[in-house]
């Protein structure tokens, strides 16, 4: 049933962004977002999304998986686009008016700008990260990224030793929760009808023996762990040193570059397409 | 080898878990345990489950503590002192690998060259020996074509190769396998039997093999039969496994080729029942049938 389940939302390929350093798309797109949010000209704005394209042009992922990943955050942005309609008050006219409903041009303008933003946001950080970078390589990332908050006692190692863990039993657990649905439903059990408490109860016995069994691998699993030496971060080397190459370089440039441009078109170009706003 | 120490030496060795009621204790699951294996030696632990060789296979790693007795390990008396420092039991635990029942269980990453890596990498290795260990322990199990696998796209036996190429990769001098086969299908069985065999035959591994298959203990050099927390037999096994009678007495099994052998001996055949050899078995019952025609 959910055997062939992906983790996370990962795409292999083997563009420039599926071919750089996982730390150093963090840090980019870490400066996308930035800089996203920094846009305040119109021009600008167009550059973003002009932008965000060619980023989801380079990494060769289909257009319409990226419309995909917009699909969950609809909600987000229809609430966004709505306070900005009736909430914002503009100088001059409104457009429309009936009662305490006032909508001026400024709210129409502003849900246009917040809903472009948060759709370049996710497809920009998508396509930079999650899309393109496996969860495993992510994680790496992170931990070396983070590594210098060692020195103030964080646990960054074990918190990506947890992560690993996570995703080394998703499907391990997901294939248990198959196994035991097909015995409760053996036994009559009935998942599928009913209303949504009823059906929250019926999962109630699949639920308690997927912990006890989970209680039980973690047990088992940390014997084997020490084992096999583990002492969490203690004297520890990796097989695989990750290095920065050229394609990291060319992508830290590409987001400088971004920045850049930005800042540029809020500074000397403010007014231009901005219909008089 | 003929080395005077031996590698693994338990001396009246206890052991009773902890019981919940202090006032209460629980009985011993090992009792006067006298043991001495040799290095390179290949021995199979037998018993029931709830006999006590689990235990005692969690005693020589160091995962369990004796409540009384000695415990030596490569001339070094891992029960000397309560507090062992932790680079000492690491000593212990990169000498002696363990491999678990449960294959799922035992693996840690997500790729099953990174998890081969991780005890090496646990050990502080440098990263280009780490590869050539990684690779080297792979091609022992014969698994370097899935090494960019998912461990969940794997079946139980090449799970349990990976889980023993992980152990091979830190380079110990004995593996113990706790019931490592139990889980596994026939074929799964087999290829970890033979992995087995190889480790002990070609590289020299001293293998603790813990196991309630009596096919698997007759491929062993010694057999050694816990019953109930005391070493009840303990031999070759031609000696162990010929004395059916002793065996039956407890509750266990012989290897199927020695129950046929035995039961056509009881019926008067003149067949020897201690012979372990499929091949050779056949082979004698085939000559029995010529000779009596019809």
């Amino acid at each position: 049933m959910i055997k062939d389940i992906t983790l996370g939302q990962f795409f292999p390929g083997d563009s420039l962004l599926h071919r750089a350093d996982p730390r150093m798309k963090i840090i980019t797109a870490l400066i996308y977002i930035v800089f996203v949010f920094v846009a305040k000209a119109t021009l600008a704005y167009l550059f973003v999304i002009l932008f965000t394209l060619f980023l989801v042009f380079i990494s060769r992922l289909r257009f319409r998986i990226i419309l995909k990943a917009l699909k969950p955050v609809i909600f987000i942005m229809v609430f966004t686009a709505f306070f900005n309609i009736f909430w914002t008050r503009g100088e001059g006219e409104p457009l429309f008016s009936y009662g305490i409903i006032r909508i001026y041009k400024e709210g129409i303008w502003f849900a246009v700008m917040m809903v472009l933003r948060v759709a370049c946001v996710l497809a920009g950080s998508c396509v930079l990260l999650t899309y393109t970078t496996s969860p495993i390589a992510l994680t790496d990332g992170l931990e070396r990224l983070l590594a210098p908050l060692k020195k103030i006692h964080l646990p960054v190692h074990e918190f990506s030793m947890m992560m690993t863990i996570a995703l080394r039993f998703i499907p391990t657990l997901v294939e248990e929760t198959d196994k035991i649905m097909s015995a409760q439903k053996a036994r009559g059990a009935d998942f599928s009808s009913g209303g949504i408490i009823k059906r929250a109860k019926a999962l109630l016995p699949v639920l308690i023996p997927l912990f006890a069994s989970s209680f039980r691998r973690a047990s088992e699993l940390a014997t084997a762990m020490e084992c096999r030496c583990y002492r969490g971060d203690k004297g520890r080397t990796r097989m695989t040193t990750l290095r920065y190459s050229m394609t990291d370089l060319a992508l830290l440039l590409l987001l400088l570059f971004f920045g850049a441009g930005v800042i540029l078109i809020n500074i000397f170009l403010p007014h231009i397409l901005s219909f008089g706003i | 080898m003929s080395e005077k120490t031996p590698f693994i030496k338990l001396e009246n060795v206890f052991y009773s878990y902890e019981s919940d009621d202090e006032t209460v204790p629980l009985p011993p699951v090992l009792k006067n345990i006298n043991l001495e294996i040799e290095k390179g030696t290949f021995v199979a632990l037998l018993g029931h489950n709830g006999s006590g060789k689990s235990t005692l296979a969690k005693l020589i790693n160091l995962i369990l503590l004796p409540t009384e007795g000695r415990i030596t390990i490569d001339g070094k008396d891992i029960t000397a002192s309560e507090a062992l420092t932790e680079d000492e039991v690491y000593d212990v635990r990169r000498k002696i690998g363990m491999v678990f029942q449960n294959p799922d269980n035992q693996l840690v990453a997500t790729v099953v060259e990174e998890d081969v890596a991780f005890g090496p990498e646990n050990l502080g290795i440098e990263p280009s020996e780490i590869r050539k260990r990684v690779d080297d322990a792979l091609e022992t199990v014969g698994m370097s074509a899935y090494k960019k696998h998912s461990p969940h796209q794997l079946s139980g036996g090449q799970k349990q190769r990976i889980a023993i190429a992980g152990i091979i990769a830190m380079m110990p001098e004995c593996i113990v396998f706790d019931e490592s086969t139990a889980m596994l299908d026939p074929g799964g069985r087999k290829e970890v039997m033979n992995t087995i065999e190889k480790l002990n035959r070609e590289m020299g591994i001293t293998i603790i093999l813990i196991t309630h298959n009596m096919d698997e203990a007759i491929k062993a050099d010694r057999v050694v039969v816990i019953n109930d927390g005391v070493i009840y037999m303990d031999g070759t096994p031609k000696e162990v496994f010929s004395d059916v009678q002793r065996l039956r007495t407890v509750g266990l099994d012989v290897p199927q080729v020695t129950e046929v052998m035995y039961e056509l001996h009881g019926m008067g055949m003149p067949v020897d029942y201690t012979e372990l050899d499929e091949k050779k078995c056949a082979d004698a019952l085939a000559e029995l049938l010529r000779k009596k025609p019809g």
